[in-house]
């Protein structure tokens, strides 16, 4: 009798063992490989009009508004009829960086290069999703404070 | 002979044959006849089925239209061709659609046939669209999107704020900025408001 109940105790273990792997695995997908399962509900596009903080000097700030239909290719770029140099006064919206009128030699042109002309290349809508996993990236104010140091790996 | 020439006696000279009253009200009631087969045909032509029945319309700019917003939403209620490119007061839908007969030459003389030739002249065509809609204060938008109903406090930020600077305002007009919401744009250099 003894023996029969650890032999249960020891399969109940390695069961549920596996179903744990399978839960950490099957996260992001919220069901096993065999299953399809039922699609998440479409995040909304953040609308807010609210500048967001860059992580790091560098970073393309991201869009805070809704871009749905905005036209970008050889015929006309939406995104410039309010972020160009000349639509501003109007606009009031943020102008394009200077960065963004060079060219490859350095050399600043009139309006936007050409090779800046596809603004989603880099800038890009957010939507009000929460994250699937947990981000532990330390911007670099933190790390010279000295805080919130990244784990080891 | 004799027939064809007392049919051609009765219809020179009616009240000869009929009574005054008969006559009075026989026209009266083709009257109505006719008035309402011509705005049925009117009508007809006012669909947009009937526009799509050409190719130029249906592989142009009725595929443009399907993913934007004047087609598909949330809450099902959509723009079908003539809301916004015939007006809806019957003296204005008369001159347009008098002016729309260039359209019927056109297609006779395959004008936008194909893919290519339509490529070419869209410019020419959408500057029409937004001179007309310009000369008449967006008043195809405006028969559905009223200002006085508008909520700015259930639009964007920045909606909001651009609506009540230029629109309450009357300094500009819909289409002055919303060029390209239901179909694709041509080549908008020189175009104002296009940098």
């Amino acid at each position: 009798m003894i023996r029969i109940l650890a032999i249960l105790c020891v399969v109940g273990g390695l069961a549920s063992d596996a179903l744990a792997d399978e839960e950490v695995i099957a996260t992001l997908r919220g069901a096993t490989i065999s299953e399809a399962p039922e699609a998440p509900p479409m995040a909304k596009i953040a609308n807010k009009d609210l500048l967001r903080t860059r992580n790091y000097p560098e970073q393309p700030p991201s869009i805070p508004h809704k871009i749905d239909g905005y036209q970008v290719d050889l015929n006309s770029n939406r995104c410039m009829s309010c972020h160009s140099r000349v639509a501003t006064g109007q606009s009031q919206a943020p102008m394009v960086s200077i960065t963004h009128f060079m060219d490859r030699d350095g050399q600043f042109l009139a309006s936007i290069s050409p090779r800046r002309y596809f603004c989603n290349q880099c800038h890009v809508v957010q939507t009000e999703a929460q994250p699937l996993v947990a981000n532990d990236f330390v911007d670099i104010d933190s790390l010279l404070a000295g805080q919130g140091q990244a784990e080891p790996q | 002979m004799n027939a064809v020439l007392s049919l051609w006696r009765t219809l020179r000279r009616p009240s000869g044959s009929f009574a005054l009253g008969f006559l009075v009200m026989g026209g009266f009631i083709a009257g109505i006849v006719f008035w309402g087969a011509f705005n049925t045909a009117v009508e007809i032509t006012n669909t947009e089925t009937f526009c799509v029945s050409c190719h130029e319309m249906r592989e142009n700019v009725f595929v443009e239209l399907k993913p934007t917003i004047h087609y598909t939403n949330r809450s099902g209620v959509r723009a079908t061709c003539p809301d916004c490119h015939v007006p809806h007061g019957w003296t204005d839908k008369m001159a347009r659609k008098m002016a729309a007969s260039k359209e019927v030459w056109g297609k006779i003389f395959g004008t936008i046939s194909t893919r290519e030739k339509f490529l070419d002249k869209r410019r020419e065509l959408a500057q029409r669209e937004w001179s007309r809609l310009k000369a008449n204060n967006s008043l195809e938008c405006r028969n559905c999107h009223n200002l006085d109903y508008m909520d700015f406090t259930r639009q964007s930020v920045r909606a909001a704020e651009t609506h009540e600077r230029f629109l309450d305002s009357g300094e500009k007009t819909c289409i002055d900025c919303h060029k390209g919401i239901a179909h694709k744009l041509p080549d908008m250099t020189g175009i104002e408001g296009w940098n």
